[in-house]
């Protein structure tokens, strides 16, 4: 017990220490944080009537947002599954930063859902036992599930592998039984989380543009190329600002998958854009309204157009060799870029242009409000806050400079850091 | 036929009128200082008042089950808090009523498109009726669609246009004609849902009034994830609106734009409450639930008929038992030309357009 106080210790020390630029990021996500309890509370006792959506756009910005951190979260797992299906030893060792990224995705997410709840209050009542759970027949019921398990098996998975190189014992033969079995279920959950949210938007059959097939295709295609764009940039700040080594060879590997994660994306959208403009029936109606506008409401025409221009360009600049090496400069813009364009491809494209028309024919423009804005920027603020501080806490563990006393006397070896 | 009676609309169902009883009532709201009526439920418990029966009943609100499940002896509990609660909140006696629905009984309803004048009586009937929020958020469970008719949209100089156009390169025909991308008929593309005209009907124009379809097989209730809304033995799709939790999924499904969510608290005028409720109909309502037609679920289990029925000036609203061969609906749909709308969704309605 002494150990996993220390262990908490050690960690959270390390992981608040740090240079002018880490204090600054820091608190830039502070600031966020403290005026997001403001604007919070403002929408909690006044209701969603403080953000954009209506009756015709019923789904806002955190609905988006939260369809954004599933895609992230589902990509972590291509940082554990080179390590431990094809034994890419650089990668394996790193992992861990993987089953980071996805455990605190998955957080960010559910608080996402739990802003986009009218009555946050009453969460309770999905849980069985307690409550009801529309089981098997709701699809939300299958995402509550599928992202609590997954939130859970990466919590498990980085405090087992924390904890266990903090006191020194991270070995083959050391190793619970059960470590193995719950790293490989993760990394089977990952895509399953992200096809259950495809599904949770695909099953709405009133909802011409989300009624495709391709859509957990393209859900998994923009999660290959978002989740490893956030892990290049972690990986690049972390060669640059910390003594943890990170191959470019691991870098490279990330960069391949965001390169043809993309190709296959541009697949993909032509696949739904040709058979829905080709008949142009009525399901080609809200794809036409985000292309073109529809008399006069253009709000995500500009949205529409830069987002794909910003997909392909990016798909393009990482097919040549020189941006791919391009460590310092050009590699990190592009991954900035896809990350950012498959954010904002989230409400603008895939959501909010999917409600016009309305079933009786309503085209309606959503306008983010301030409080939303806000709001969405907690979330969001909480989310990175975290993850900077249990990535710091992790990278001293993963370097050998947070140790328990026990095991200072094994040099810190990582080669044998390996299992 | 009837459309040939333009019928003007009252003075009361113009938005002026609103505005003007809802100035009215802030002012009163004002005067009298009673805070029962903005407050939520969940903010109760701050009121200072001596005799708020607000907090104790709250607190046994928010752990209370689905209403379903409860046993006889819950339910009356249930019923008794919320009781307690409206008549101090509303300042007048209420009643809610938890009475099952009829047995052997399918309820249904038939509109006869033909006849409607697009006057949006039954939509006003409607909001008194079910209490239904009068502004910030306007909530209305019936709407009426305006559409063009559709003789309207052919021009004879549109007869040489068209795709591809004659060129230098030759004329190879015209693949798609001049008149095309034009909706005719009943179509929701180019329907007006917010007309606001002095006079109705609007001769170049036909109605369609919208509302909860009660499909016998209803895609809100598959994707509710905590079964607040369901189907009762008579048909009808209801909420327990104390067990919604507001994630609308219910909403994203619905084929019919027939789901209204409370997206702040109800602005409901306590003078114009109806203090006559249902648990699963038109009792007041909380922020952040959803809430639809229930066809007037404290009226028609019952014995009567829905409000909007009620209120149809020119007869075109229909409602009764399925299951009974002599009910009007029965006998709409055995002798006029009836369509159910939007079919291709599966979802297998029991509320019937028909042309009279």
């Amino acid at each position: 017990m002494n150990t996993v106080i220390s262990f908490a210790k050690d960690f959270a020390s390390y992981a608040f220490k740090g240079g002018r630029v880490y204090y600054a990021w820091l608190l830039s996500l502070v600031f966020f944080i403290l005026v997001g309890c403001y604007t919070a509370y403002i929408q909690l006792t006044q209701g969603l009537i403080v953000t954009g959506a209506t009756d015709q756009v019923t789904l806002e910005s955190f609905f988006a947002n939260f369809v954004f951190t599933a895609h992230v979260a589902a990509a972590a797992v291509l940082v554990v599954a080179p390590g431990y299906i094809y034994h890419r030893k650089d990668l394996k060792e790193i992992a861990v930063i993987g089953e980071i990224v996805a455990m605190v995705f998955v957080a960010t997410g559910i608080t996402f859902i739990l802003f986009h709840m009218g009555r946050p209050d009453r969460t309770w009542h999905i849980v069985p036992l307690i409550g009801h759970m529309n089981f098997p027949n709701s699809m939300l019921s299958f995402d509550t599930i599928v992202l609590n398990v997954y939130l859970l098996l990466n919590m498990i998975g980085v405090s087992y592998i924390l904890f266990k190189k903090y006191v020194g014992t991270f070995h083959e033969k050391q190793l619970a039984v059960w470590f193995r079995p719950i790293v490989f279920l993760a990394i089977a959950w990952g895509p399953l989380i992200h096809i259950v949210t495809a599904f949770v938007l695909a099953s709405n059959a009133r909802v011409e543009a989300w009624s495709t097939a391709v859509l957990p295709f393209a859900f998994l295609t923009m999660a290959g190329a978002s989740g490893p764009a956030l892990i290049v940039m972690i990986f690049l700040l972390t060669r640059k600002f910390t003594d943890m080594e990170i191959g470019y060879p691991a870098i490279d590997l990330m960069t391949t998958i965001i390169a043809w994660s993309l190709g296959i994306l541009m697949l993909v959208f032509a696949a739904e854009f040709f058979t829905v403009l080709y008949p142009s029936t009525e399901h080609a109606d809200s794809l036409k309204f985000n292309m073109f506008g529809h008399k006069g409401l253009n709000h995500y025409v500009p949205w529409f157009w830069g987002t794909i221009l910003a997909l392909v360009g990016s798909f393009i600049a990482l097919l040549f060799r020189g941006v791919r090496h391009s460590y310092d400069r050009w590699l990190p813009i592009t991954c900035l870029v896809v990350f950012f364009a498959i954010l904002i491809e989230k409400p603008m494209i895939l959501v909010f242009p999917a409600f016009s028309p309305s079933p009786l024919g309503e085209y309606t423009e959503y306008h983010v409000t301030l409080i939303e804005f806000f709001n969405v920027m907690f979330v969001w603020a909480l989310g990175f806050f975290w993850l900077t501080v249990i990535l710091k806490g992790a990278i001293g563990i993963l370097t050998g400079e947070v140790r328990h006393h026990s095991a200072l006397a094994f040099a810190p070896d990582r080669a044998q850091g390996g299992i | 036929m009837s459309e040939e009676k333009n019928i003007a609309l009252k003075e009361s169902d113009e938005p002026d009128g609103l505005e003007q009883g809802r100035r009215e009532f802030l002012k009163k709201v004002c005067a009298s200082s009673v805070s029962a009526l903005v407050a939520a439920p969940a903010v109760a418990g701050a009121n200072t008042e001596a005799d708020n029966p607000d907090a104790d009943v709250t607190v046994a609100e928010y752990f209370q089950g689905h209403f379903l499940l409860m046993s006889d002896e819950e339910k009356k509990q249930a019923i008794a808090r919320l009781e307690k609660r409206y008549s101090a909140q509303y300042r007048k006696k209420t009643t809610v009523s938890d009475v099952e629905a009829p047995d052997g009984v399918l309820f249904g309803y038939a509109l006869d498109i033909s006849k409607c004048i697009g006057c949006r009586r039954c939509v006003h009937a409607c909001v008194k009726e079910n209490n239904q929020s009068r502004h910030d958020p306007t909530v209305q469970w019936i709407q009426v669609m305006k559409m063009p008719k559709g003789n309207i949209s052919f021009t004879a100089e549109n007869l040489d246009k068209g795709y591809p156009a004659k060129s230098e390169f030759g004329d190879y025909g015209v693949q798609v004609g001049g008149n095309a991308y034009k909706t005719a008929g009943l179509s929701t593309e180019d329907a007006q849902n917010y007309y606001n005209d002095d006079v109705v009907p609007d001769k170049d124009f036909f109605y369609m009034p919208v509302q909860c379809q009660q499909c016998e097989k209803p895609p809100c209730v598959k994707a509710c994830p905590v079964r607040a809304t369901f189907r009762d033995h008579a048909g009808v799709v209801l909420i327990d609106y104390n067990w919604c939790i507001g994630c609308r999924m219910c909403q994203l499904a619905c084929p019919y734009h027939a789901r209204r969510f409370n997206w702040g608290e109800p602005n409901l005028p306590a003078e114009e409450m109806n203090p006559k409720t249902h648990y699963f109909g038109n009792r007041p309502r909380m922020r952040g639930v959803m809430e639809k037609c229930t066809f007037c679920v404290q009226r028609t289990r019952e014995g009567r008929d829905p409000a909007c029925m009620e209120a149809c000036p020119v007869g075109a609203r229909k409602f009764g038992n399925l299951l009974d061969p002599e009910s009007d609906v029965r006998k709409v749909l055995a002798t006029k030309r009836v369509f159910r709308f939007k079919e291709e969704f599966g979802t297998y309605p029991k509320f019937f357009y028909y042309i009279g």
